[in-house]
């Protein structure tokens, strides 16, 4: 187990250190000053000019040797530096990241659980239901192949311009402040429905599916014959298929976080819902690099992090880890 | 040659395979035929404001009077383009991976291994990016070559532990015994034996190349010329297509990469089913 603990340890922190040198390579070796590009894009006039070409040209430190610009980054990094943000100046990256950062957690943590624990119930229900399975597979096929943001749109139109039951766009009711009050909590729960709902029935045909095929596959392994000819009662082989068919389901997680994110993020803008996917979109419009180096950061951070909480909970399910044999989720 | 025609036959017999590739194929002839059928190009302002869609614009106008069925049929190619060369590029760097690794095996392996999880761990999002605003013109290709260079991972595991099983078979044994070049084994002795298997992943990679790029079209993240699905979906939501109930703007391209991707999934079953006698429905 520690070295399966290891393993993984060694791969997450090179997957971040390559994540944050990516970041640092592409402004400096893309062809031209990455200062006069950012500075001429960005649309500013008169003395904010001058201000933020000083203050560009001493966040990059392009006058030092190349060596030491590496290790001011990473020393940057660690003390939560991402710059400033050139379409809320002068915020930091790093507040207005944490800002949005709530929405993002509270629209992907009960989407990925919720759709993960209903898809595979309800996969495992149309593995042995002829009539469910028959609407299943048709239904559960087309969600997979659904664009996360068309659902989105598709929702957003029904339940806001159509029938007017939830109201589009925002976090919460422009007309208030954030407060402690029910109708603020109120306000935040109606914004964030539609956007959570988008994001579970994608997922969940996705799990349904997987689930229906993994059971079928069990229930034709040779051990499920072996109990069913020695007379244990359907149940019981039932249970034993779905207990085997949950461990690759818990790989998956960790096999499509990244899509997940991307879907996330995409949904967000469709409901202008502002956590990072929304303001990845107004970097880009407002060419606000720093904000966007930083919420590709934090992308990664967020990623690393649900792939290391998918190796604890598989650690807790296969017993084999447990018992310290390295097999399983490599 | 029998072994073919006994494919050929339970090919055309499977009703999953029959739909899908009748949807590919409807939406393959639409995308050739479709801009003859049109007189305008995409970027032309041709009618009313925001027009439902009527016998003159069979999809309606945007709210600029661009006709919607014009920039449907012309955003249809980049979207094949996109699945194809995504699809090919990942297909063939997983089978590259996948191959050296689970045939060496050992040190090299375990080198393969943590590359294909680090890539694994990088969403293909969040490198564009950070490369979108350095790159200042983008083209459809250069989407491609980027989807299909980060999405090898998962395809490259798959056939690593299928190469794993395969490379102990006794053909296997015998083809070293007999001098062959380790590349040349790789190549004619356990790639045919799976050669089912690749063609079903070049499949899912092509429904899953176009899949990402709606998703990053729509973010703004794809070519910044041309009409693709993600983008007219993208221009809908900006210019409050949704507000306006301008529905004829974004309900096409979402329907159409539901049905080319799902027709994917749906033939990549019945390609299962065709390969694997066990499946098959009698």
């Amino acid at each position: 187990m520690k070295r399966y603990f290891g393993r993984k340890l060694l791969i997450y922190a090179l997957t971040f250190f390559i994540a944050v040198t990516i970041n640092w390579m592409i402004p400096r070796f893309m062809p031209g000053n990455p200062v006069d590009i950012m500075i001429s894009r960005a649309g500013l006039r008169g003395s904010a000019v001058t201000q933020m070409y000083s203050y560009y040209m001493d966040a990059f430190g392009l006058d030092q040797p190349i060596w030491k610009q590496y290790l001011n980054f990473w020393i940057a990094i660690f003390h939560g530096d991402l710059g400033t943000s050139i379409f809320l100046f002068p915020t930091p990256v790093i507040q207005v990241i944490k800002d949005a950062l709530p929405y993002d957690v509270a629209l992907l943590l009960p989407s990925i659980l919720l759709s993960w624990f209903a898809g595979n119930k309800f996969g495992a229900l149309a593995a042995r239901n002829k009539n469910l399975d028959n609407t299943l597979l048709p239904i559960g096929y087309i969600l997979t192949a659904v664009p996360y943001m068309w659902l989105g749109i598709l929702l957003a139109w029904v339940f806001c311009i159509v029938i007017r039951i939830f109201p589009l766009g925002g976090g919460y009711d422009f007309s208030m402040q954030p407060s402690y009050t029910w109708d603020f909590y109120w306000s935040l729960f109606n914004h964030w429905v539609l956007p959570f709902l988008s994001l579970f029935i994608v997922q969940f045909g996705g799990w349904a599916i997987g689930m229906r095929n993994l059971i079928i596959y069990e229930l034709e392994a040779d051990y499920s014959h072996f109990l069913e000819a020695l007379g244990a009662p359907r149940k019981l082989i039932r249970n034993y298929a779905y207990n085997n068919a949950i461990l690759p389901q818990v790989t998956g997680v960790a096999l499509q976080i990244g899509v997940i994110v991307t879907g996330a993020l995409a949904t967000e803008v469709v409901f202008a819902y502002p956590g990072i996917g929304y303001l990845i979109l107004q970097a880009i419009h407002n060419q606000d690099y720093f904000l966007l180096q930083g919420c590709f950061l934090f992308v990664v951070i967020g990623v690393l992090i649900a792939n290391f909480v998918v190796d604890i909970a598989y650690i807790l399910i296969d017993p084999r880890t447990r018992a310290g044999m390295t097999g399983g989720a490599e | 040659m029998k072994k073919k025609n006994e494919l050929l036959y339970f090919a055309l017999r499977n009703t999953k395979l029959r739909i899908g590739m009748a949807v590919l194929l409807f939406f393959l002839l639409l995308m050739i035929i479709g801009p003859h059928l049109t007189p305008y190009k995409p970027a032309d302002f041709v009618g009313p404001s925001s027009a439902p869609p009527s016998k003159e614009f069979w999809f309606g106008t945007t709210t600029f009077g661009e006709d919607v069925f014009t920039q449907f049929v012309y955003g249809l190619a980049p979207t094949f383009l996109v699945g194809i060369v995504g699809g090919v590029i990942g297909t063939l760097l997983g089978m590259l991976i996948g191959f050296v690794a689970g045939y060496r095996g050992g040190a090299v392996d375990e080198v393969l291994n943590i590359l294909t999880n680090v890539v694994l761990t990088i969403p293909v999002l969040a490198l564009l990016l950070v490369l979108v605003a350095y790159i200042p013109v983008r083209g459809v290709l250069i989407e491609a070559v980027f989807i299909g260079l980060t999405s090898w991972p998962w395809a490259a595991r798959a056939i690593r532990s299928q190469t794993f099983s395969l490379r102990t078979r006794d053909f296997v044994g015998l083809a070293k015994m007999s001098g062959m070049s380790s590349m040349k084994i790789i190549f004619t002795e356990i790639a045919p034996n799976m050669a089912s298997y690749l063609f079903m992943t070049f499949i899912l990679m092509f429904g899953n190349s176009i899949l990402n790029a709606a998703t990053l079209d729509f973010l703004g993240l794809g070519p910044t010329e041309g009409v693709s699905m993600g983008t007219m979906m993208n221009l809908a939501v900006q210019w409050s297509a949704l507000m306006l109930g301008v529905w004829w703007w974004f309900i096409p391209p979402g329907i159409a990469i539901t049905c080319i991707v799902g027709s994917l999934y749906v033939m990549n079953v019945g390609l299962d089913e065709v390969f694997n006698p066990k499946l098959r429905e009698m």
